[in-house]
């Protein structure tokens, strides 16, 4: 039982450990929000790793690189299995994917994203051109309609999702920035309990209604987050003068 | 001579037209973003939730919360907009995207296209590759003619698993363009490289296809 202090104020939770509590289990099935190392639940993912968590079977659109994002579950030996579209930035999980400690399935990206849609909406599945004709479509309905195939691909959704915002307010109304966004407002509908940690914690009436991304119903606890590391992968820039797209 | 990257990436930027919506995809296929003409409107779109995509920030100004799907910094335009993974695969399948641009390791003489893995090579994932194919009114491949070991990638039929089947509507090599009319149809030779001969690009392709050069 966690203590008065440790437990949640209404939906807001003192920390990414005690917004875990009683929720985090062996074997849970865990989406992750992100895109590389953008918008990913930094403090959330560590606070997994300190749990110890095993065997879990995480969703999410990478892996992290070595030392950073879901890297940390992989170095850790925590993941059994992961659904994702690319993850060629990391060595450790290239390794045990070769020894056969790590379970992968490959979506393609928008088909990710879709089933994780779908299951967030209570759709059990969808027809997609994207995959038919290759190994994606192996093993799948598919339907011909108007000359054209189509594949089946069902809706996901996980035992818990974590997410990452800018700004949420106590209600857990969420609003993401820029590329950040990503696969978290997607994801933060599909977990059966959805945790999200943002950089500003706001009060209710804060945050204009219009302008929300994720509305509250979809999220169950939240955390604010400090001390962001925020991470860029690729950091490329260009001289002053230069006007072009590519430096 | 054989184009180089640069010109590969000049070229398909010949195919852009104004108010066209494009993603480009990783490797060659980012630099036709600087050969698109001057006051001609083009949005870049990239897949991670971003449409009209500006340059490279200047240096100090990079934004962790700012990256395109190679997950480089980048900027914003006045123009631009911001959205979810879903909505941003929701406006590539849905035919919302007018032109997509990819690197290939293959192409058949059908239009298919293998790009995502290597037998014997451990394999990343295809990412949104098989999305853009799928769902893009027009696809464009720029690749090496033919591979490091010299032999063709423009083949009879793709040896390596598909990203897409009958999806690739131009191929551009550093040799010769091939286009067709439509998806049912072959590939014609449309152009080819200066002091490049339609016997040397046969020679080096697998492929069977017709010849329209002008």
């Amino acid at each position: 039982m966690a203590t008065a202090s440790q437990a949640g104020d209404g939906k807001v939770f003192p920390t990414a450990a005690a917004a875990l509590a009683g929720i985090a289990r062996d074997g849970m099935s865990i989406m992750s929000g992100g895109f590389g190392l953008c918008g990913i639940p930094e403090h959330l993912i560590a606070a997994l790793r300190e749990l110890g968590v095993k065997g879990l079977t995480v969703i999410s659109n990478n892996a992290g690189v070595d030392e950073l994002g879901l890297g940390l579950l992989l170095k850790s030996h925590q993941i059994a299995k992961m659904i994702s579209s690319y993850v060629g930035e990391n060595k450790e999980f290239e390794r045990q994917y070769l020894q056969g400690e790590l379970a992968i399935e490959f979506n393609p990206q928008g088909t990710l994203a879709e089933r994780i849609r779908a299951g967030g909406a209570g759709i059990y599945g969808f027809y997609t051109r994207t995959g038919a004709g290759t190994k994606v479509a192996e093993g799948k309905e598919t339907r011909v309609v108007d000359g054209e195939t189509w594949v089946l691909e069902t809706g996901l959704t996980a035992d818990l999702a974590i997410v990452k915002a800018w700004k949420g307010d106590r209600e857990g109304n969420l609003v993401y920035r820029k590329t950040a966004r990503n696969f978290n407002p997607v994801m933060a509908t599909a977990g059966r309990v959805t945790i999200a940690e943002v950089e500003q914690l706001v009060e209710i009436g804060e945050l204009e209604p219009d302008m929300i991304h994720t509305p509250g119903i979809f999220v169950q606890r939240i955390v604010h987050g400090m001390n962001y590391r925020k991470p860029i992968e690729q950091r490329t820039v260009r001289k002053r003068g230069n006007h072009g797209v590519v430096a | 001579m054989a184009w180089s990257r640069e010109q590969l990436a000049e070229r398909a930027a010949h195919e852009m037209q104004d108010g066209f919506y494009v993603n480009l995809g990783i490797g060659i296929p980012t630099l036709v973003g600087n050969y698109i003409p001057a006051g001609m409107k083009v949005l870049l779109q990239s897949e991670n939730g971003m449409l009209g995509m500006g340059p490279f920030p200047y240096e100090g100004e990079e934004d962790a919360d700012l990256v395109n799907a190679g997950k480089q910094s980048i900027t914003e335009l006045p123009i631009s907009s911001y959205f979810s993974s879903s909505d941003s695969f929701g406006m590539i399948r849905g035919g919302h995207i007018n032109l997509s641009v990819l690197g290939g390791m293959e192409v058949s003489e059908r239009g298919d296209l293998a790009n995502w893995m290597v037998p014997g090579k451990v394999v990343k994932g295809m990412g949104g590759a098989m999305d853009l194919v799928a769902g893009v009114r027009r696809v464009i491949v720029l690749m090496e003619h033919v591979a490091r070991d010299g032999s063709p990638k423009f083949k009879a039929a793709c040896e390596l698993p598909l990203t897409g089947a009958g999806v690739v509507d131009m191929l551009i090599t550093d040799l010769a363009v091939f286009s067709r009319k439509d998806r049912h149809s072959g590939f014609d030779l449309i152009e080819l490289a200066p002091g490049v001969t339609e016997a040397e690009v046969r020679a080096k392709s697998t492929a069977k296809f017709g010849s329209a050069l002008s």
